[in-house]
């Protein structure tokens, strides 16, 4: 079952047009660090808490993406697994005294476990059902986070409190600007991984499962192993992201990671655009800055209107998904033919 | 035992509005292939509506006939204006049109009848009937509207014209449209139905859970693991899936897992029956030449 798109240029990804697209693509790419890594010495301390959570929710979505973009599998439960990593360094963190860098990996790996477990059954249900069951796992994870049995771990509905880290080594950081350049060099970590994952021989044998599982079994691509691992690898993403998130916000709670954290990961990874590593990036910004958007929409039909928020955003998504169907990296990749044809001339007649 | 019966006729009770309800969920994929994850917020949205009428004074079965026609049309209207334009979208856009579906019927909600709870008083006698001890009149009233549910739906599509016609629309869209049928029509009208019956759903899980524009969340979920279990192709299969999951989950909540995580049964069901049998108790092996 073909997923994201039928046409050959949605599965290339990469139409070779202009002049050098590779030394462009570059370009792009310094000149996006270059704005990343100036944020915090411009942006006020509220501001780069929300951009520390873009390019929190940025790792999540690659690791969603990668799931559900180039394999094919719909998960509306990766709220779970963000769950999981945030929990783990919460844990870590209060029960054990561990320091905070330290609970990251940890929170990665058993995301990966987890998600590798989880797989395993998932390998048999296609499309449709896959979302079925991982919406019911994010429908679940509150209650299980909430479970009495599990309260001296988890604190219960209470949470756990983190503390705020600081710099390290006496560098002149706010915290806010240490904990921004942290999740940026995770993000830029992740990145450079999942972007070189996905052009080797494991990504197209990836997006091979998704387009012609038959096909692919045949060619010789071990689908039960690679689909269980990109489960596995897409939930490490997401763990990850959760461990960075419970120590950005410094809070952890069963009632955060309910049913609209995944919903809105999902949404996240189709408004940036499937199968596209850059298009997460538009994907985070809507999910951390659209509902606040619809919030203030909301206000100007007045005091009542407090609820309007999740309507506002709603009407917003169906609007997108009627205008943008492939999302904004999809509405790119179909725009840079037609803007090159624009101000180039005409060779073809 | 009097207490295990009890768990048991109560689990009845609920496992009547999950079988409506994946009654409803059966109704739009056997049209569409298509699981509609905003049915249960669709049906909370008209128990609201019964709910304000009741409470401007009409008498309940009249609220209770007047919130099935409304949501009869508007179903009908949803497939008209929002689920039309992407007849041939990929899947997961259209998933993504439910849960834009499923966020607004929720705030809407919550705009319109705030987020408080409410009470949704019962249509029938305080008295248990039939001198029956183990379960309160709602319990069976419950369980006799599930009945009736389902003998009406087996009537009309088994024995109108207008039934065959869908059937035929959602089994082979192509000839029926030869012959005639108008398919798109036919499948406004199947979601009509779908959320009249989730009207009804609704109506008969509001005194029992109350109403609160979440209250149909957990619902969705044992309803999607009584689909499942029984066949997601399969109506009849989804409903009696739909009981058995009801008694399940409160025998499991009663003995086995506490209260507290009982949604996680309905996880178990899902993930287990997709496992072991995936195509449900009742429902039909698909098999795929390659």
């Amino acid at each position: 079952m073909a997923i994201a798109t039928d046409d050959p240029s949605a599965i290339a990804a990469r139409p070779v047009t202009g002049p050098d697209p590779r030394g462009r693509r570059r370009l792009a790419v310094a000149l996006l660090g270059v704005a990343a890594l100036g944020l915090p010495f411009v942006a006020s301390g509220y501001h780069l808490f929300q951009f520390s959570q873009v390019l929190i929710y940025a790792i999540a979505l690659l690791g969603l993406n990668l799931l559900t973009g180039y394999n094919g599998q719909i998960s509306l439960g990766h709220g779970a697994f963000y769950a999981i990593g945030a929990y783990t360094t919460a844990i870590l963190e209060t029960r054990f005294g561990a320091p905070y860098w330290a609970t990251i990996p940890p929170a990665g790996a058993l995301c990966f476990a987890a998600g590798f477990l989880f797989g395993l059954p998932a390998l048999r249900l296609g499309g449709l059902y896959l979302a079925l069951a991982t919406f019911a796992l994010a429908i679940a994870t509150p209650q299980l986070l909430n479970f009495k049995a599990f309260d001296a771990w988890t604190g219960g509905v209470q949470g756990l409190q983190l503390g705020k880290p600081h710099a390290p080594l006496g560098l002149p950081l706010t915290p806010d600007q240490w904990l921004y350049l942290l999740c940026l060099a995770c993000a830029a970590a992740l990145f450079w991984a999942a972007a070189n994952l996905v052009r080797g021989r494991v990504g197209r044998a990836i997006v091979a499962i998704r387009d012609h599982p038959i096909a692919a079994e045949a060619m010789g691509v071990n689908i039960s192993f690679y689909k269980a691992m990109c489960f596995g690898v897409s939930a490490l993403y997401a763990g990850v992201a959760g461990a960075l998130g419970a120590i950005v916000v410094g809070f952890v709670s069963p009632d955060s990671f309910g049913l609209p954290l995944s919903l809105s990961f999902l949404v996240g990874v189709v408004v940036g655009g499937l199968a596209s590593v850059w298009g997460v990036l538009f994907g985070a910004l809507f999910i951390e800055f659209v509902p606040n958007y619809a919030d203030q929409l909301s206000d100007l039909f007045g005091e009542s209107a407090k609820a309007l928020p999740g309507a506002i955003y709603g009407v917003l998504l169906i609007a997108l998904m009627a205008a943008m169907p492939t999302g904004v990296a999809g509405a790119a990749r179909s725009a840079r033919p037609l803007v090159s044809r624009l101000f180039s001339r005409a060779k073809r007649a | 035992m009097t207490a295990l019966l009890h768990q048991i006729f109560s689990g009845l009770a609920m496992g009547g509005v999950y079988a409506i309800l994946a009654l409803a969920l059966v109704m739009i994929y056997q049209a569409t292939q298509l699981v509609n994850f905003a049915q249960g917020q669709m049906a909370m949205f008209s128990t609201y509506i019964a709910w304000e009428l009741i409470d401007n004074g009409e008498p309940y079965w009249a609220a209770f006939l007047i919130t099935i026609l409304l949501s009869f049309l508007g179903g009908m209207l949803i497939e008209r204006i929002v689920i039309r334009p992407f007849a041939n979208a990929p899947v997961l856009t259209v998933v993504i049109v439910f849960i834009a579906l499923l966020l607004i019927f929720n705030s809407v909600a919550g705009w319109r009848y705030s987020y408080t709870i409410k009470t949704f008083d019962s249509p029938f006698p305080d008295r248990p009937w039939f001198g029956n001890v183990f379960m309160s009149s709602h319990e069976s009233g419950a369980i006799l509207v599930t009945l009736a549910v389902l003998a009406l739906v087996y009537a009309f599509f088994r024995f109108t014209p207008l039934g065959l016609a869908m059937r035929a629309a959602a089994q082979n869209p192509a000839s029926s449209r030869l012959v005639g049928i108008r398919v798109g029509w036919m499948l406004a009208i199947g979601w009509g139905l779908a959320a009249a019956i989730g009207a009804v759903a609704g109506m008969m899980a509001a005194p029992i859970v109350y109403l609160d524009p979440n209250m149909m969340s957990g619902i969705l979920i044992y309803a999607f693991a009584g689909a499942i279990l029984g066949g997601i192709d399969n109506p009849w299969g989804a409903a009696s899936g739909g009981f058995v999951v009801g008694v399940l989950e409160n025998i499991a909540g009663a003995y086995l897992v506490g209260t507290e995580i009982k949604l996680s049964v309905a996880l178990v069901i899902i993930v287990g029956v997709l496992v072991m049998k995936p195509s449900g108790l009742f429902g039909r092996q698909l098999v795929t030449r390659v």
